[in-house]
């Protein structure tokens, strides 16, 4: 290779090599610094193991449980959505995906606030209830209230896997099954679901993952008496000022994410269920 | 390969060092020995035309600088990267410069307004800084309840224990900081708010965790607004909130609680690094004058130490009086505490348990 081009390699994937190493590796070695060490610098796997003390194992078990909850109805929500999708025309397809990803261009925290003001005491759901004559009820500040941010937070990054994976099925897949002799029930659980699992656990990832280390729905809409593995390592790194339990705790909702990409390798190979 | 890979890493690595360093504040250069103060105190914490009002006084010239967290200010004073004359911390910011020896001790014969400063604050002011050598108070207050007179009735609620009662179900708030949170239930339970005592801490979050069910809301900063949108009647607060919640909406009391509660002050220190010491003192006696301290209270209503200027409310605003934002019931006050460092240890011990109680 001569000296030019490897100058005109160098020049064009240095923003590239820039961004990974100070976005990615820098900030992973210094987790792994952090996380791995006591407040003297020894080495020590303390931090990683805090995980089940139990206040740290009951955050981390009700981050599980709340993300898996929502999860589960992220996908009943977008799964008829994207075969609805697939059958749809053009323009109405084009507006269908519009409505539901508009509210995406907009602020996450604005949103989650926005549930706040509905959610409320004196908010805008109860005010309708009280005008109505119905008692008021209490929505905010309850487990329900973070499942739902949850779902109407994460809800897109279901719908976008699930619709491209299966428009990409063609439809004399499902004419054949049709000749076939099969039901419309048959089809949707012989043809639909199983072609489209890259979509599925493409999107399961991309909602749970998130939903898993959230701090900032569960501070807004659980008015600080929720408490999920996300708000601990939060408060580790913010109030608590002990980084080393912070990135331990860290370390640990990594390997969440290490399944779900081995997940995400093993059945979505083509990468068909991929956003783009 | 991997040789050029580190000396990248190593390049960039001091390039993030260098963006990281160079936020330090810049100062304007005034020739040494010119008559100026540099006073350093929090925003929107003092009423601008005292500043000018000293100015024409002394000609003395003022160059003020602000910040917003006391966590803020201290790099700052103890890297020695600008040399500030005066400062305004909290005690607890008081006490640690203090132990790391970042104070100059006040000439107390350049302060004659000292005279002024209550003999209770005077006493509080002893447990962080001994002697009242190093520091004088420029504001303070407590934390207590406040509460909607439309909704529960006034004298209802005295004391911390009314807020674990099954009949204000989801109308009280709650502070969610940790220190605030378990002074309340260490002070219920009769224990001081700077126990390193396992047992009492042990006590305080099963009291915590029985009370999380009645709880509307942990919060800090919004439950000013919480109360005064009438989304739940009952509220942990600063004192210093009080006077501004009450001027919006004036069905809302403040009490401090019988059992005792926290107690915090603001004060001026002369850092040990400044350059005019003379004229910091001279700015801590203009600020300590009466007239001066009424002239504050009037601007950012925060409760005074100063006697004289106790006066002069009470003359101005007799209505204040009966205020326990301002003028808390002795007995009370009596039983209040500062909160002091306890060390990383405890801190620990606190964060363990208070995560417990969070995630319960």
């Amino acid at each position: 290779m001569s000296r030019n081009k490897q100058l005109r390699n160098l020049s064009l994937s240095g923003p590239y090599l820039f961004w990974i190493i100070g976005g990615t590796l820098i900030p992973l070695v210094m987790m792994l610094w952090y996380g791995l060490t006591a407040d003297d610098g020894s080495f020590t796997l303390a931090n990683v193991l805090a995980i089940g003390e139990p206040g740290h194992a009951k955050a981390l078990g009700q981050a599980l449980l709340y993300s898996a909850i929502s999860t589960v109805i992220c996908f009943l929500l977008a799964f008829p959505l994207a075969v609805i999708l697939r059958k749809s025309k053009m323009g109405v397809k084009g507006f269908i995906l519009f409505v539901f990803i508009l509210p995406m261009w907009m602020n996450f925290l604005l949103r989650t606030m926005a549930w706040q003001v509905l959610l409320e005491k004196g908010g805008v759901i109860n005010g309708v209830l009280t005008w109505m004559g119905l008692p008021r009820m209490r929505l905010i500040n309850t487990p329900g209230a973070i499942i739902m941010g949850m779902v109407y937070d994460f809800l897109p990054f279901m719908i976008m896997p699930l619709y491209n994976v299966m428009s990409k099925i063609e439809n004399s897949v499902i004419e054949a099954a049709k000749d076939l002799g099969a039901s419309d029930w048959q089809v949707l659980y012989k043809v639909l679901l199983p072609l489209s699992v890259p979509g599925i656990v493409s999107g399961v990832t991309m909602v749970f993952v998130p939903a898993l280390t959230t701090f900032v729905i569960s501070n807004m809409l659980g008015g600080g008496k929720i408490f999920l593995i996300g708000n601990v390592i939060e408060h580790e790194f913010t109030v608590g000022d002990n980084w080393h339990l912070g990135a331990g705790l860290s370390l640990v909702m990594m390997v969440f994410i290490l399944i779900s990409m081995a997940f995400i390798a093993k059945f979505d190979k083509n990468g068909e269920g991929n956003l783009i | 390969m991997r040789k050029r890979f580190f000396v990248f890493l190593l390049i960039f690595s001091l390039f993030m060092c260098a963006c990281g360093a160079d936020d330090g504040g810049d100062q304007p250069e005034v020739p040494a020995g010119s008559n100026v103060v540099y006073v350093y105190n929090y925003g929107d914490y003092i009423d601008p035309d005292i500043i000018d009002m000293f100015e024409e006084e002394t000609g003395i010239k003022v160059i003020y600088d602000t910040f917003d967290t006391n966590e803020e200010m201290y790099p700052i004073i103890s890297s020695g990267s600008v040399r500030y004359d005066v400062v305004c911390p909290s005690e607890y910011m008081v006490e640690k410069m203090l132990a790391n020896g970042l104070l100059a001790e006040i000439d107390l014969d350049n302060v004659p307004n000292f005279q002024y400063i209550t003999e209770s604050c005077r006493q509080f002011a002893e447990s962080y800084d001994p002697g009242n050598k190093h520091s004088i108070p420029y504001t303070w207050g407590t934390v207590g309840i406040m509460y909607d007179t439309d909704y529960i009735e006034e004298g209802s609620i005295t004391k911390w224990s009314d807020l674990w009662k099954e009949e204000y179900r989801d109308e009280v708030m709650m502070m969610d900081s940790l220190r605030d949170i378990y002074m309340v239930a260490l002070k219920q339970l009769g224990y001081s708010a700077n126990t390193t005592n396992e047992q009492e801490l042990r006590e305080a979050t099963d009291l915590l965790i029985a009370q999380k069910d009645l709880v509307y809301k942990y919060a800090t900063d919004a439950i000013r607004d919480f109360l005064l949108n009438e989304s739940a009647s009952i509220g942990v607060i600063y004192s210093g909130e009080v006077l501004y919640c009450q001027e919006e909406d004036d069905s809302l009391v403040y009490v401090l609680p019988e059992e005792g509660s926290n107690v915090w002050f603001d004060s001026w220190v002369i850092p040990a690094n400044c350059r005019n010491k003379e004229n910091a003192e001279a700015w801590i006696n203009f600020m300590c004058r009466p007239e001066i301290a009424f002239k504050t209270f009037e601007y950012i209503y925060y409760a005074t130490p100063n006697q004289g200027a106790i006066e002069m409310i009470e003359e101005e605003y007799p209505e204040f009086m009966d205020n326990m934002a301002l003028f808390p019931d002795e007995e009370a006050l009596a039983k209040c505490e500062i909160y002091h460092y306890l060390g990383s240890e405890a801190d620990q011990m606190y964060n363990r348990y208070w995560k417990e109680f969070k995630a319960y």
